[in-house]
């Protein structure tokens, strides 16, 4: 297992992988992401509460998911990086981050045009609207962080020691919603004994959710090989597919 | 159609929704596709100047 790990690492595979499944996440996310919105939008029925006001969900709730999903990948990668430092896991980590940020920013943005109509404000300081907007600043610092310092290496550490630290704030937005009173429903997927959402409102959301996850995938694994490109531009495995015009 | 545009009076509220995450999504393929084509530049490049110190070199590689 940790050989197979060990081989994966070694950029040259890494690439070769990436660029089977990159095009071939992003065909999947496509199709999931175009069905999702096509049912989201026209076959999942009216909600008796909300009206059509909840339709927001299913593009609320996947933007919520990949924030924190994104935040899980870029911490994950940032153990491993100082730990085996992994520079692959470095570089996924970094290129994961602006994404990351953007899935967040979509998620308030999103939440706040949901929660203007149904709680008659668009910003509550609330525990799950703050944390989550914490997660929105824990990209933007790192970021920021990697891109204060000049060293590479340093630049890379000081970060994966940030999105490690950060991490602790994933548990308080999950479960922000059962610790404090809030204004923000609490899960209504995630129960699975009895979810209360139902199955025709429940499957484009799913498929919405998976979809963005490949999207996520994709955009990481194209943007790695840029990474990857760059950096190794005279080794000659990249030397090779230049000349063999397969980059 | 204009029933279903309407979004039963949330129109205000859905459709900057959908559109702002649509928007933020083109944002990231396009910006996925332009640091692909500057990686693939950075390569040519270095390809360039590798060529050329060859030459200079006389080493006569040919690549």
């Amino acid at each position: 297992m940790f050989q197979w790990f060990h081989r994966l690492a070694a950029s040259k595979n890494f690439y070769r992988l990436a660029e089977i499944l990159g095009p071939l996440f992003g065909v999947l996310g496509a199709i999931l992401l175009t069905l999702g919105v096509y049912r989201g939008l026209f076959v999942a029925p009216t909600d008796y509460e909300q009206g059509e006001s909840y339709r927001i969900i299913y593009v609320h709730v996947p933007s919520a998911w990949m924030s924190m999903f994104v935040y899980m990948v870029m911490a994950f990668c940032s153990a491993l990086f100082l730990i085996w430092k992994m520079k692959l896991a470095d570089i996924i980590a970094e290129v994961s981050a602006p994404m990351g940020a953007a899935f967040t920013f979509l998620a308030l943005a999103t939440g706040s045009l949901w929660g203007k109509p149904m709680w008659g404000t668009w910003w509550e300081w609330d525990a799950r609207l703050t944390s989550e907007l914490i997660l929105l600043f824990l990209y933007i610092g790192y970021m920021a962080l990697r891109a204060s310092i000049d060293n590479r290496g340093s630049a890379a550490r000081a970060a994966a020691i940030l999105a490690l630290v950060g991490v602790v704030n994933i548990p308080i937005i999950h479960y922000s919603v059962e610790w404090w009173n809030t204004l923000h429903q609490p899960a209504s997927i995630t129960k699975f004994d009895t979810p209360s959402i139902h199955i025709s409102m429940l499957v484009p959301l799913l498929m919405m959710a998976l979809g963005f996850t490949f999207f996520y995938f994709t955009n990481m694994l194209s943007r790695a090989r840029s990474v990857i490109l760059e950096r190794e531009a005279n080794n000659n495995w990249v030397k090779d597919r230049f000349r063999e015009n397969r980059l | 159609m204009t029933e279903f545009l309407a979004m039963g009076g949330y129109a205000a509220y859905v459709w900057p929704s959908f559109g702002l995450t649509f928007i933020v999504m083109v944002t990231i393929q396009l910006s996925t596709f332009s640091r692909r084509r500057k990686a693939i530049a950075a390569v040519r490049r270095q390809h360039a100047v590798n060529t050329q110190k060859n030459q200079q070199a006389g080493t006569g590689e040919s690549v």
